[in-house]
């Protein structure tokens, strides 16, 4: 009986280890002061990708506010049930602004907000909004739209690669965008699709964009979230296009340039809007010209003609004279989708289910 | 047709990759398992074994020390695991999770500084050898682990078949009371398999944080860890069919990634679950056979054994 009451408590003192290490205390002191703002991440700042742009835009409003606020994160936040006791747990704490920056935190923060009606919650790419509960997103197309470019004029085999997690509509605009931007100035350039099942597996990601590169791609991007992808181009000797931040340090060769989060204006300018009393709960999607995302610097061997020409492409897009889903767009079957003179709105962008012309294969069954 | 040689050549080759980190643990979790302990920590010391063989090739930059330090991790990980179940007779399957749980959540701690750094890949060729056609690219133009993965699982063989060590065992994972009653040391043959497990497990995560993805992201194993389990009971703890089955698991694991290359739609959710399929089948195929079982799965597996001093 010893024995087995001893096996017991020593599971247990191995499990109470193992979640202290992923538990992150909170900070519970509750003095009038700064205003307090607070961030839910779902990957560890550091992760080179999405999280990690998040955290820079932190760092950027600290540094353009700076004793007016107070900054506290919790990283590595799974999405569901942990999300709610953590961003429970942030509002109680005194926190007048939070970020939630994860889809799989819509229901959470909206669940939470409704029992904390005083404090402000932003939510990132979701689209249910309430009374304290605003969302906002980047028109991060324009950014593929202009990475595409590059990889069209770049590539020599006119065969590019796409990594993808999952068929949800904000990825599929972005293949399309890619896509567009490519045949743009590239109309034989192709694009090859593979799903991954997967935002975050660095083993499949790269393996997956092996397989393309075996089979002909030049050039590899990605939407998922970590550098695998740019990793297996940098071996194979191909280029590759990043997503979320700069990934050159993994493939200093490979990297030709990346679609960049530029989260910190709009952060700095929400946190400037609850200190003024003036902040309301809307849906904030902003492009390239409300500096909401950027390029990556291009690497060296991308030629200056080709940088002179994407970077005249990013200024009409600023100036609203050029948008990436204009027409003429035709779909997969050749089938005019998109006639001359019309723009997809954004309501059939939030909702994008078809590929564009240009695009291999078929979409991934859900 | 040049075309299509090239492409299976290529096939066959991730296949051998990707195999292979799954070949080293369960060759590792076999020989804990025939000695009658089952460790559901695999996934807990692959990534213990990632993230300190990463930071020792970081700031050593040798991959040689690199490597030394994952086998390290994952054996003080087993090592753990070995004192709390052999020791203090703990439920292993419990431990085994808690060792996962533990091992998920210290490697993300230890490793969030070294999050986004990155190590310069390494590539390795056989000279003259990986330039042979076809055969060349299949065989030869690995990296040294694959290599070393394959001497491992011949030497466990062997180990089994031919050496007296590997009798005893056996032995004590299918008896061990009448084991020790011939005079073996039940504790010592325990402790050795599970180090030797976790060791491999620690060599494997290596394997991924540095020569596949050299780079460390937390949770980077992605399951691999409880496939190679599933690999053990699909090989029936037969070191030849583990081999053949980590290429096999390896080959699904990627065959939706070339369909989709080939502009071919197919679920990959499915295909990605085929391995625990297989297992499944296996399973169901050995229970139907008592015999079968009997003569393959060690028949002390998973029970604690209270007759050591």
């Amino acid at each position: 009986m010893n024995k087995r009451k001893y096996s017991w408590l020593t599971v247990l003192v191995i499990g109470l280890i193992s979640l202290g290490c992923v538990t992150v205390s909170l900070a519970k002191d509750e003095n009038k002061g700064p205003l307090k703002v607070a961030f839910v991440f779902v990957g560890p700042t550091k992760d080179a990708g999405w999280t990690y742009a998040h955290d820079k835009a932190r760092l950027f409003m600290e540094k353009k506010l700076g004793d007016k606020i107070k900054t506290t994160y919790v990283e590595s936040v799974p999405e569901g049930a942990d999300a709610e006791r953590v961003i429970t747990e942030l509002a109680r704490a005194g926190n007048q602004l939070i970020f939630t920056t994860s889809f799989g935190y819509m229901n959470p923060t909206l669940k939470v907000a409704k029992r904390f009606p005083d404090v402000a919650f932003e939510h990132a790419s979701g689209y249910k909004r309430s009374e304290n509960v605003g969302t906002y997103f980047d028109r991060a197309y324009e950014g593929r739209y202009l990475t595409g470019m590059v990889a069209g004029l770049m590539t020599k085999s006119n065969l590019l690669g796409y990594v993808a997690s999952f068929p949800i509509p904000e990825v599929i605009r972005g293949i399309n965008s890619f896509t567009l931007g490519a045949r743009s100035v590239n109309p034989k350039a192709e694009v090859k699709v593979v799903w991954v099942s997967s935002w975050y597996d660095p083993g499949k990601e790269s393996e997956a964009a092996t397989t393309m590169i075996n089979m002909g791609v030049d050039v590899v991007t990605q939407h998922t979230d970590s550098p695998g992808p740019i990793n297996a181009a940098e071996k194979k000797g191909v280029y590759a296009v990043g997503y979320h931040s700069d990934m050159s340090v993994y493939g200093p060769a490979a990297h030709l340039t990346a679609t960049v989060h530029n989260w910190g204006p709009l952060y700095t300018a929400k946190a400037q809007a609850v200190l003024d009393g003036t902040w309301k709960s809307e849906n904030i999607w902003g492009g390239i010209a409300d500096n909401a995302l950027d390029l990556a610097p291009y690497n060296k061997v991308v030629p200056q003609s080709v940088q002179a020409e994407v970077d005249h492409v990013k200024n009409l897009i600023t100036q609203g004279k050029l948008h990436p889903f204009a027409g003429p767009i035709n779909d997969q079957s050749g089938k005019v989708r998109v006639p001359v003179g019309k723009t997809i709105p954004d309501k059939e962008l939030l909702s994008m289910e078809w590929y564009v012309e240009g695009v291999q294969g078929e979409m991934s069954e859900e | 047709m040049d075309m299509d040689m090239d492409l299976i050549a290529n096939i066959l080759f991730a296949t051998i990759r990707t195999g292979t980190p799954l070949l080293i643990v369960a060759i590792g979790e076999l020989v804990c398992e025939k000695s009658g302990v089952l460790n559901l920590g695999q996934e807990g010391m692959m990534l213990m074994g990632a993230v300190a063989g990463f930071i020792v090739a970081f700031h050593t930059d040798s991959l040689m020390l690199g490597f030394f330090g994952a086998i390290i991790a994952g054996a003080l990980m087993s090592l753990l695991f070995a004192v709390v179940t052999l020791q203090f007779y703990a439920n292993q399957v419990a431990t085994g999770l808690a060792l996962t749980i533990l091992g998920v959540g210290l490697s993300g701690f230890i490793g969030r500084e070294y999050v986004g750094e990155a190590l310069s890949s390494v590539d390795f060729q056989i000279p003259f050898f990986s330039s042979i056609p076809f055969i060349g690219k299949v065989l030869f133009s690995h990296n040294l682990l694959v290599y070393i993965s394959i001497f491992l699982a011949v030497s466990v063989y062997w180990f089994f078949k031919s050496t007296r060590v590997g009798l005893q065992v056996k032995a004590v994972g299918e008896s061990p009371e009448s084991a020790q009653s011939i005079g073996l040391s039940v504790l010592k043959i325990r402790y050795m398999a599970i180090v030797f497990g976790g060791a491999m497990a620690g060599l494997a995560g290596g394997y991924l944080s540095l020569l596949d993805t050299p780079l460390w992201a937390e949770n980077m194993t992605a399951g691999r860890g409880w496939i190679a389990l599933a690999l053990v009971v699909f090989a029936s703890w037969r070191v030849e069919r583990a081999v053949l089955g980590a290429y096999l698991f390896g080959l699904m694991s990627i065959m939706h990634l070339v369909l989709q290359s080939f502009g071919l739609s197919v679920p990959s959710n499915l295909l990605a679950t085929m391995p625990y399929v297989v297992t499944i089948v296996v399973l169901v195929l050995l229970s139907r056979n008592q015999q079968g079982i009997k003569l393959h799965a060690p028949m002390s597996l998973g029970k604690a054994f209270h007759g050591a001093r």
